[in-house]
């Protein structure tokens, strides 16, 4: 079973601090990770090639830094990554970067399946996975929360819709996004990280893949960003105490008050 | 052709019209009066209910296309998206929205490239730029710190997600009139690759938190799966349903679709009441839209009190149980 799986370079933003007073992110000393919702579908890349034999390629878009999150996925025990890099790629919006993830795959040739991860905590769109589907026209599973089954040729997967869970069932191969709920990520080994060391990691770029310029980058690119605001973070809203049986009363009073007047209660 | 008329995309279970439909209506109506075109509801599916179709119009749509077969009786993107792509080819829309649900989030971007269209995902906010009459489509991004705005200069239609909730159905008016126009599938839009087996509802209460108005969310300051009682007994009080941060799905107190954040749900209900959660960035990612939020904490410098309309700085199992009796003391004296 040959698996790919796209996944994204993104800053570590969990412990972002933001400027409260021009509103803007503090990147200060802020690191490169791999887009903590990928993991989930490396995790699963994994467990299916240890049950069912074959092997792993993880392949980023992104700067030449972004080899190091192939280099991580490796250490968990991907098999092989490739780096999509190269200015022309640069200002890539989700079509565009969908085309060229989907062109790098086809390059790769054969694959029984692709993992994309829910959405990257940067761009947070969701958009990517569905469209590398789209463009390679084989079949999709979103919000993909379980593998039911494989044989032969087909898979049956559960995906995690609004009010429940549904099944689907598809020929191979397609591709699924998956969520969560789907593993639990497992850690580098130490064997793993000395081969990530030493693999050596194919960089390709638009010329590699015979891409149509007019289709990448910034050319390429429907959306154009034309304006970046900062929200106000803060809403000053009341704060009251409720530290002994008197104030939780009058705390309660006031609570009632401010749903009643917003009509909530 | 040139391209003309809003577009907003129906969304049905079972033959029932979901609540999102007349919500992205309210912005599609915004919109198509703005450029002066119509606007059109695209519904695809099987035997829906006709009164809840001519809701559509009643709700502010001109039209409605309506394409129905046994085989779109439920979301299959490969399904959807062809016959989408067909109805764009011949009737040219300009702007497209839909809601941001997990079949909105999925079928957009699968139809997107296909018909090299700009798409925009979970946008909070929509409007048409003076001049050129471009939509421009705002949203969050970097887990809600910033917001962008985005708009598709060159490329027809414009795509868009919205956020479910991010605004209400405009009300019912059956003066209005409005054309339901059935569309004949033409053969070879049905792909038959993908089978749906099944469906099984979630087990627990209702945890459609992105439909919710109201809901009431425990983090790890709960202490105990059990203590999740309190939120659940304070969410139905207030016809609410339950939410809960990483922290508390992590542990095992509750199920996943409960999770609101970063890697949950996101979600923009009328009232949000965090109970013994910090307010983690990833957190907040999830809630910034919420209309109302109310914090429980006995933290005083807990980061959800910035976030918060309405906070009380205490004991949450002090200050839940006397908020939960004192609701019902209201509701006796209503009764009474
Ligand atoms: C990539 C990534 C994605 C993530 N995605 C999400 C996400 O989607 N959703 C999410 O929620 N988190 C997410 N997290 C985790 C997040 O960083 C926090 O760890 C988590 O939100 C903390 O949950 P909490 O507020 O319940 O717990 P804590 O941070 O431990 O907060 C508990 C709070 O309870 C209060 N408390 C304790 N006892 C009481 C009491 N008796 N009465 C009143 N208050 C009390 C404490 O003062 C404290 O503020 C993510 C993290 C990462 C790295
Ligand atoms: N530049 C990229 N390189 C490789 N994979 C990507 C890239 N951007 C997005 N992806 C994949 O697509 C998923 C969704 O990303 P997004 O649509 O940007 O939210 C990610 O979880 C990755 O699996």
């Amino acid at each position: 079973m040959n698996i790919v799986i796209p996944i994204k370079q993104v800053p570590e933003t969990s412990n972002v601090k933001m400027d409260e007073e021009t509103g803007t992110m503090i990147r200060e000393g802020v690191e490169s990770i791999i887009n903590p919702l990928d993991l989930y579908a490396i995790e699963v890349g994994i467990e299916l090639k240890e049950e069912h034999g074959g092997k792993v390629t993880v392949i980023t878009m992104g700067p030449q830094s972004a080899e190091k999150a192939l280099r991580e996925a490796i250490a968990m025990g991907c098999d092989d990554g490739i780096l999509i890099t190269g200015k022309e790629f640069k200002g890539s919006d989700t079509w565009a970067t969908s085309f060229v993830l989907s062109s790098a795959i086809r390059k790769i040739g054969t694959y029984d399946l692709i993992l994309a991860g829910e959405r990257a905590t940067d761009g947070d769109t969701g958009q990517v996975g569905p469209g590398i589907a789209s463009f390679l026209n084989i079949p999709l599973s979103t919000y993909t929360s379980r593998i039911v089954e494989i044989t032969d040729n087909t898979i049956i997967v559960e995906r995690l819709i609004e009010d429940g869970y549904e099944t689907l069932q598809m020929p191979l191969p397609c591709l699924l996004t998956v969520v969560k709920e789907i593993s639990y990520p497992r850690l580098p080994t130490l064997r793993g990280k000395q081969k990530a060391k030493k693999v050596e990691i194919p960089v390709w770029s638009a010329d590699d893949m015979d891409l149509d310029k007019s289709k990448i980058g910034l050319n390429g690119s429907p959306t154009r960003v034309v304006r970046i605001s900062h929200p106000r973070i803060a809403r000053g809203g009341t704060i009251v105490k409720a530290t002994d049986e008197e104030s939780l009363s009058r705390a309660i009073d006031k609570l009632i008050n401010f749903l009643q007047e917003k009509n909530l209660i | 052709m040139s391209y003309r008329e809003v577009w907003t995309i129906a969304e049905q279970c079972q033959g029932d019209i979901r609540e999102v439909s007349y919500e992205i209506l309210t912005r599609g109506r915004a919109l198509a009066d703005k450029l002066g075109v119509k606007l059109a509801s695209v519904l695809i599916g099987y035997k829906v209910n006709k009164e809840k179709i001519e809701e559509l119009i009643y709700r502010g749509a001109d039209k409605v296309y309506l394409a129905e077969a046994q085989e779109l009786e439920n979301f299959i993107v490969e399904n959807y998206g062809n016959v989408l792509i067909d109805l764009i080819s011949q009737y040219k829309p300009e702007i497209i929205i839909a809601g941001a649900t997990t079949s909105g989030r999925t079928l957009m971007p699968y139809v997107a490239v296909r018909v090299n269209a700009g798409l925009t995902a979970d946008c909070t906010d929509l409007d048409i730029e003076e001049g050129t009459g471009n939509l421009l489509q705002t949203r969050p991004a970097i887990g809600g710190n910033i917001l962008a705005t985005i708009k598709t200069p060159n490329n027809r239609p414009q795509m868009a997600t919205v956020r479910v909730k991010s605004t209400r159905p405009l009300p019912v008016d059956n003066k209005r009139t409005g054309e339901i126009i059935r569309i004949n599938l033409k053969p070879g839009l049905i792909d038959g690759r993908v089978k749906r087996l099944g469906f099984r509802k979630t087990e627990e209460e209702a945890v459609n938190i992105q439909d919710a108005d109201i809901i009431v969310a425990g983090g790890r300051g709960l202490k105990k799966k059990e203590n999740f009682a309190l939120i659940r007994d304070l969410a139905k009080r207030l016809g609410g349903v339950v939410g809960a941060s990483r922290d508390a799905v992590d542990r095992g107190w509750i199920s996943y679709p409960h999770q609101v954040g970063l890697s949950g749900k996101t979600v923009s209900p009328r009232l949000y009441i965090a109970v013994g959660i910090s307010g983690s960035v990833q957190h907040l990612a999830g809630i910034k839209t919420a209309e109302n939020i109310v914090a429980i904490n006995i933290d005083p410098d807990a980061q959800i009190f910035k976030v918060s309309d309405f906070g009380i700085v205490g004991d949450l199992f002090d200050v839940v149980p006397a908020i939960s009796e004192r609701l019902s003391a209201i509701k006796g004296e209503r009764n009474g």
